[in-house]
């Protein structure tokens, strides 16, 4: 059992990883801002998710587990908006016809 | 181990690396964004040295609060007229000759500290239970050298008296700026909503185990600041006028409770600023609670600045 446990972190905390490593390359590779910002939203929410599932069997009890849970929603929450926003502002500067 | 060690000499290149970017930025809000940057990764820093009480601090102050202050300091100073004559040659080196002698002397006496370096760690843990707190940190701060803590929160009261005093005779008593635009984002006014109640239950969790596990009165209080200024910058309240009673009792509630316990210690306890045997973890989570208040009112009215007349706009 606590291989199985083992492999499934090692496997989701790997896969956030790979998407935390795409997002960055997308952040430092992709020609514009809004491309930019598609790329970076990868890593907070499918990277930081990865790595929250793959550490769920690790906590002790159900509490930290969730805290972790809450955590992913929230960055979420900030990154979601952060991205709303920057969005925006580049709307606002260069409008697309 | 040696994961681990590539690891923090990953992480001090990289401490380097954003702090020279830092100074090395041309723009004010790039250097700004290298600050932030640089103090998040500091608050790793100190997760790395075990000391996670610091790492919660630095996130909050260096990552979060000095950047909102820098950041709009940097949009007041967009707005004054350029500066005619930049700084010449010889002031610039002036400086980099200053900077560079008082990095050097620390980093001497970093290098040259005694091994193994002083420490009342033990010392500090030994007489935890005195306390009936769990938390080192805490106690050092509260209990230990109740004096210095309560006399810093004394200074960010001065710091406040001195935001206001630059304010022009006509608007004293107003209200300072509203934080953000006019119009706010739309999503940022869905963020403060949700956010705001989640940040200020946090806040207050992170003051009240502060007195066992790592956290405390001004990383809760910071958070609960941030909450504020969030809600102020999405437009669903403005700044308060600073002549009004009870932004001011919230301001100096902290230390004025802390130094009426520090001045009853004589009668409860029997020394100035002691704590009373077997009650002093009430006691410091009485004066903890007022601390909170104070640091949450006290680094939004640094953010807003003085009264400038542009309450209204």
């Amino acid at each position: 059992m606590s291989i199985v446990l083992d492999l499934f972190t090692v496997v989701a905390v790997g896969a956030g990883v790979f998407f935390f490593l795409a997002g960055t390359v997308a952040l430092i590779r992709f020609p514009d801002s809004l491309s930019r910002l598609h790329g970076l939203t990868k890593a907070d929410n499918l990277g930081l998710g990865l790595v929250v599932l793959g550490l769920i069997p690790r906590a002790a009890s159900p509490l930290p587990a969730l805290k972790l849970i809450v955590l992913w929603a929230l960055v979420q929450l900030g990154s979601a908006t952060i991205a709303q926003m920057i969005g925006g502002a580049l709307r606002r500067r260069e409008p697309i016809e | 181990m040696i994961l681990f060690e590539a690891l923090d000499l990953g992480l001090a290149a990289l401490v380097l690396g954003v702090a020279t970017w830092t100074i090395a930025a041309r723009r004010v809000f790039g250097a700004v964004v290298g600050y932030v940057a640089y103090g998040l990764l500091l608050a790793i820093v100190w997760v790395r040295l075990y000391a996670p009480d610091v790492a919660l601090t630095e996130a909050a102050i260096g990552g979060g609060v000095t950047g909102v202050l820098l950041i709009s300091a940097s949009t007041r100073l967009g707005r004054l007229p350029a500066v005619d004559a930049p700084p010449g040659a010889a002031l610039k080196f002036g400086a980099a000759v200053i900077s560079a002698l008082v990095a050097s002397v620390l980093a001497a006496a970093v290098i040259y500290l005694p091994d193994p370096a002083p420490s009342l760690a033990p010392e500090a843990d030994a007489h935890l239970s005195a306390t009936g707190l769990g938390n080192a940190v805490t106690a050092v701060l509260i209990a230990y050298r109740s004096f210095d803590t309560m006399l810093e929160k004394v200074v960010l009261v001065l710091a406040v008296a001195g935001v206001w005093s630059v304010a022009p005779d006509r608007f004293w008593g107003g209200a300072p700026a509203p934080l953000g635009r006019a119009v706010p984002d739309a999503a940022l006014v869905f963020l403060a909503r949700i956010l705001a109640p989640v940040g200020a239950v946090i806040g207050v969790q992170m003051f009240w185990v502060g007195a066992d596990e790592p956290g405390g009165a001004f990383q809760g209080g910071a958070i609960l600041a941030a909450m504020w200024m969030l809600v102020m910058m999405a437009r669903l309240t403005d700044p308060p006028r600073i002549s009004s009673r009870w932004l001011r009792l919230g301001l100096i509630a902290g230390p004025a409770v802390f130094l009426l316990l520090g001045l009853a210690g004589p009668v409860m306890a029997g020394s100035f600023f002691a704590f009373p045997e077997g009650f002093a973890k009430p006691v410091i989570l009485f004066i903890e609670a007022f601390m909170v208040l104070s640091i949450a009112v006290t680094l939004p009215l640094l953010v807003l600045g003085p009264p400038n007349g542009e309450a209204g706009r």
